[in-house]
């Protein structure tokens, strides 16, 4: 293409130049050699070079900095560690009885945030698109993305506020006839704390791409399943769902990418050592093992096997769905 | 060409009903009311709380009698956290991180997103592949961590403004909207012998107005709610942002705060200390969220449907 350099002619305007031939833009592109390329398009490459560097700096980088896990790091030494010890902060974590139970903790709470969370935004969606006043539905919608937009701060200061001892929810339980809960300090509560709030954070924000596929279903496909004698409940299972079901997938994938890394800031605001026993997971734990105890080899041997069991579960979900359903990713 | 102008909140019309409502849709339809009035106020309630525990007496805190409305009004507490100096401090240096990120975040999405929207540029693949890879593998917080500190960037605002300047989900937004500019106006200025650089800035940006708004707006807001970098690279109160004060407002909510006054003055406000903070923190998204959140909306569509 031409836009970039005055050099370059624009396409079909003249024979291209050095390699000949095919007057199409993209396939000439593909035969330049780097050198020419760079030679016409230098401009833009330019732009390039700062994002670049803050890809290769801040994101690459680490990558590669996971090479402590497998090197002796010591903190002001090397930033790629003294010397190799293979697998053995692996071995450490892995025989650790304490990284099965944040592993454990880990999966259930990753799990039910999955069960709960992903579905609550479907269910939202579809009951707005039946509301008639289409002030009503902008009005609710404009409300329910309130929480996105706050700090994980703010929402942590909420959650403790309202389950506080002198909190809302304490207040509806002494109304009721019940003791007082400090649910900040009961293990047993906790994980019902912590996907409630993750229900009324998401649950607004998530009905946006639902409520867009389902402005794109056909109306005659609802005419048509009336006519076939579908009632209002039929025509939503038959047309409404299967309508928006490639959205589902794809969201359902994006939220098994994240299955492991479950909601790391906000359990780092609201856990303290009481609640550890259900609260604890990988990110907190290797957290603690690293910034706070300074054992960065092994916290990193822990990161990067995070790291790979979620990409390992976003590949497998996509390459299921794309089986299945025909959506994915890439 | 894309426009951000549409509105997709109400989305187009209603879903068709049949001729005559049964009566199952109409008790359907009353149930369903009741259902989205329940999460409004769901929604709302702990904002209202906020502000009436702001404003409340300790005592009537304490008894756990607040709730919609505050009791027995009481303006110390905003006077007290008004006096606290560290407030300030941190409060400006939210206010210094969020623009100084912002600005360079906006620079350096722009440049990139503008290149990849080039997809005959050689190379063009590998420089897209590099960016989206980011967004499903990370190197993780110790060696994020180790990085930073040996860069020299602790207790520096770059190490809350670097290591998160470009978001890959902004960048492919507005690579999108990029892609939607119509050629020709591109190749007409080449012809008229502009550069690159002059076709970024004087074609393509003063089309993009809303994209950039909303990349003003994604990214701002981003950056004053962050704490996690302040938490992790600053060891000293001074450099705090105020999410970072607020944290630790949060955490020490059970024992006895100083904060830098009398004990007496302390103990006077210490249980809506955390409110007032909490208050003023989330004040200013608040004042701007009624004309931001359908910049947001628009900004999500473009990168799901084009990204």
């Amino acid at each position: 293409m031409s836009t970039r350099d005055t050099l370059a002619p624009a396409p079909g305007q003249e024979p291209a130049p050095p390699p000949p031939t095919p007057d199409q833009a993209p396939l000439r592109a593909a035969r330049l050699t780097w050198r020419q390329a760079l030679r016409r398009d230098w401009q833009l490459y330019s732009l390039a070079v700062l994002p670049l560097l803050f890809f290769l700096v801040f994101r690459y980088a680490p990558m590669i900095g996971n090479i402590i896990a497998f090197r002796r790091f010591q903190p002001g030494g090397s930033v790629f560690g003294e010397r190799w010890v293979g697998l053995r902060y692996f071995k450490m974590f892995l025989t650790d009885a304490s990284f099965w139970h944040v592993f454990g903790n880990t999966v259930t709470l990753g799990a039910l945030t999955l069960l709960v969370c992903f579905p609550m935004p479907v269910v939202l969606a579809l009951l707005l698109n039946e509301l008639t006043s289409t002030k009503a539905k902008k009005f609710v919608q404009s409300v329910s993305y309130l929480p996105h937009f706050l700090s994980i701060v703010i929402v942590a200061g909420i959650i403790v506020q309202q389950t506080s001892i002198d909190g809302t929810v304490n207040q509806i339980v002494r109304a009721l006839g019940g003791a007082p809960i400090s649910f900040m300090q009961a293990p047993e509560w906790f994980r019902t704390v912590y996907v409630t709030s993750e229900v009324w954070q998401t649950i607004g924000w998530g009905t946006i791409l639902y409520l867009a596929a389902l402005t794109t279903i056909d109306h005659d496909l609802y005419e048509a399943a009336r006519i076939d004698g579908a009632n209002r409940w039929r025509q939503t299972w038959h047309v409404t769902l299967p309508g928006i079901r490639p959205t589902m997938m794809t969201l359902l994938i994006l939220n098994t990418g994240a299955f492991m890394a479950v909601g790391f800031e906000k359990i780092l605001l609201i856990y303290n050592p009481l609640t550890y026993p259900t609260a604890d997971v990988i990110s907190t734990y290797l957290f603690r093992v690293g910034l706070v105890s300074n054992n960065f080899s092994y916290a990193a041997a822990i990161g990067l096997f995070e790291s790979i069991i979620g990409l390992t579960l976003v590949y497998s979900a996509n390459a299921i769905s794309r089986r299945t359903t025909g959506a994915s990713l890439w | 060409m894309v426009t951000l102008d549409t509105d997709p909140i109400v989305g187009a019309s209603p879903r068709p009903r049949g001729p005559r409502p049964t009566r199952g849709f109409r008790v359907f339809q009353v149930v369903n009311t009741v259902i989205l009035t329940g999460v409004v106020i769901v929604t709302l309630y702990p904002f209202v709380n906020v502000v009436a525990r702001s404003l409340s007496d300790e005592a009537e805190i304490i008894a756990g009698r607040v709730n919609l409305l505050p009791r027995g009004l009481n303006f110390e507490t905003y006077k007290f956290v008004f006096r606290d100096e560290l407030f300030w401090t941190n409060y400006r240096n939210t206010v210094v991180y969020t623009v100084v990120a912002t600005l360079i975040s906006i620079v350096l999405t722009t440049c990139y997103a503008y290149v990849l929207s080039k997809s005959s540029l050689k190379g063009h693949k590998a420089l897209v592949g590099l960016a989206i890879f980011t967004m499903f593998f990370s190197g993780g917080i110790i060696p994020n961590y180790v990085l930073v500190t040996s860069l020299g960037l602790k207790n520096t605002i770059w190490a809350v403004v670097l290591p998160n300047a470009i978001s890959v989900f902004n960048l492919l937004v507005m690579k999108s909207f990029f892609e939607n500019i119509p050629q020709e106006l591109e190749e007409a200025a080449a012809i008229d012998g502009l550069g690159t650089y002059g076709t970024l800035l004087r074609i393509v940006l003063p089309l993009s107005k809303a994209v950039v708004a909303t990349m003003l707006l994604l990214y701002s807001v981003t950056f004053w709610n962050a704490w996690f970098g302040a938490f992790i690279y600053m060891d000293r109160a001074e450099l705090f942002p105020v999410t970072v004060y607020l944290r630790n407002l949060i955490s020490s909510a059970t024992s006895t705060t100083g904060v830098g006054a009398s004990y007496e003055q302390a103990t006077q406000v210490a249980a809506n200390i955390q409110s007032v903070t909490m208050v003023l923190t989330v004040l200013p998204i608040l004042l701007v969220y009624p004309f931001v959140q359908r910049y947001f909306v628009s900004g999500i569509m473009l990168g799901a449907v084009k990204g």
